[in-house]
């Protein structure tokens, strides 16, 4: 249900580039997004076309770039991915553990007309 | 007509942690020690306050900003209980964000209280995303939740600097494995500090209060 806050400043933030740049079109717009970071893409997909209406990114493709959730065990420096069940090391059982990626939350670019 | 790229590597909710910066600057002007309190739903967060306000409520001045759908009814516990408090009703959303607590924050005189508790939506999702710009993020789990909740809500567990567990008393009546809840919190957050307890029974309340007295001491020396 947070999807729309996100998608609002999704879109100021895009809009405020775009205005700096004289855009006069954001065609695509290229977001990263960890595993950690809990955001329904479609939702998102759903809500800009609501809220994005009447814009110069009405027409923009979002581009979602999804960040697998990677730990590094600190005691048997196993690396591993989140099986969805447990958060601790597969290998050793330790919970020392530290998390490499899946926290990105973050526009990276956008296209734009000018 | 000609097309560009334009780098942008900009937090999405960079906006809202702009706000929570105000928020954290008032705060500290004032000297006033700040949680942002959060739990699923029916976890004891209101429960949690009323102790704590009947236990500190004495001593110390206490302001409870209490964030909800609809309905005044856990404000309403909290100054029955003896605090002062203001309601933001969110209209739907699930999260308060750092500009609602902005606007309670500027109806209030953050100097003449000595502890706020900001009673955030209930939801081990969305309040997660959004930094309020408190002093400490605090969680209140439960037993009845289960002891797979760190290894499911792993965001949530991630941003808290420290966790009650509550309704311990249940503890032999139900399939709880703590040690597996522990796991899942040391991993996330080896930082984070644990506490069991027990609002109905009091049990395990004191190292709450105490660690209260301490983090507001700390900010109001002397």
């Amino acid at each position: 249900m947070h999807e729309l806050a996100v998608t609002q400043s999704i879109l100021n933030i895009v809009l405020d580039h775009a205005g700096k740049a004289n855009a006069s079109k954001v065609t695509k717009i290229y977001l990263v997004i960890g595993e950690l970071s809990s955001i329904v893409d479609e939702s998102v997909q759903f809500y800009w076309e609501i809220i994005a209406k009447n814009t110069p990114a009405e027409q923009a493709e979002l581009i979602f770039r999804r960040v697998s959730a990677t730990f590094e065990c600190l005691d048997c420096n196993t690396v591993y991915q989140l099986d969805g069940n447990v958060i601790y090391c597969p290998t050793c059982g330790s919970t020392h553990v530290k998390i490499l990626s899946g926290e990105e939350f973050y526009i990276e670019a956008i296209d734009i007309e000018t | 007509m000609s097309e560009q790229r334009i780098q942008i590597v900009q937090n999405i909710l960079s906006a809202n942690d702009a706000i929570a910066e105000q928020n954290r600057q008032l705060l500290q002007k004032a000297r006033l020690f700040s949680i942002n309190l959060m739990a699923s739903p029916g976890a004891g967060k209101t429960s949690l306050i009323e102790q704590t306000v009947k236990k500190l409520g004495q001593g110390y001045r206490i302001l409870v900003i209490d964030g909800d759908i609809a309905t005044t009814f856990d404000a309403d516990r909290a100054i029955a209980a003896g605090a002062a408090a203001i309601q933001i009703n969110t209209g739907g959303d699930c999260h308060l964000d750092a500009v609602m607590l902005n606007k309670a924050l500027i109806q209030a005189d953050l100097s003449q209280y000595d502890l706020l508790i900001v009673e955030n939506v209930g939801n081990l999702v969305c309040p997660a995303s959004f930094e309020l710009g408190t002093a400490r993020n605090v969680l209140v789990a439960s037993v009845p939740e289960g002891h797979d909740k760190p290894h499911k809500y792993p965001s949530m567990y991630r941003g808290v600097d420290y966790v009650l567990l509550n309704k311990i008393d249940l503890l032999p009546y139900v399939d709880f494995d703590l040690d597996f809840f522990r796991k899942g919190l040391e991993a996330l957050n080896p930082a984070l500090e644990l506490v069991l307890v027990s609002c109905r029974s009091g049990e395990g309340l004191d190292n709450w209060f105490q660690w209260l007295r301490n983090k507001i001491g700390e900010f109001r020396p002397g």
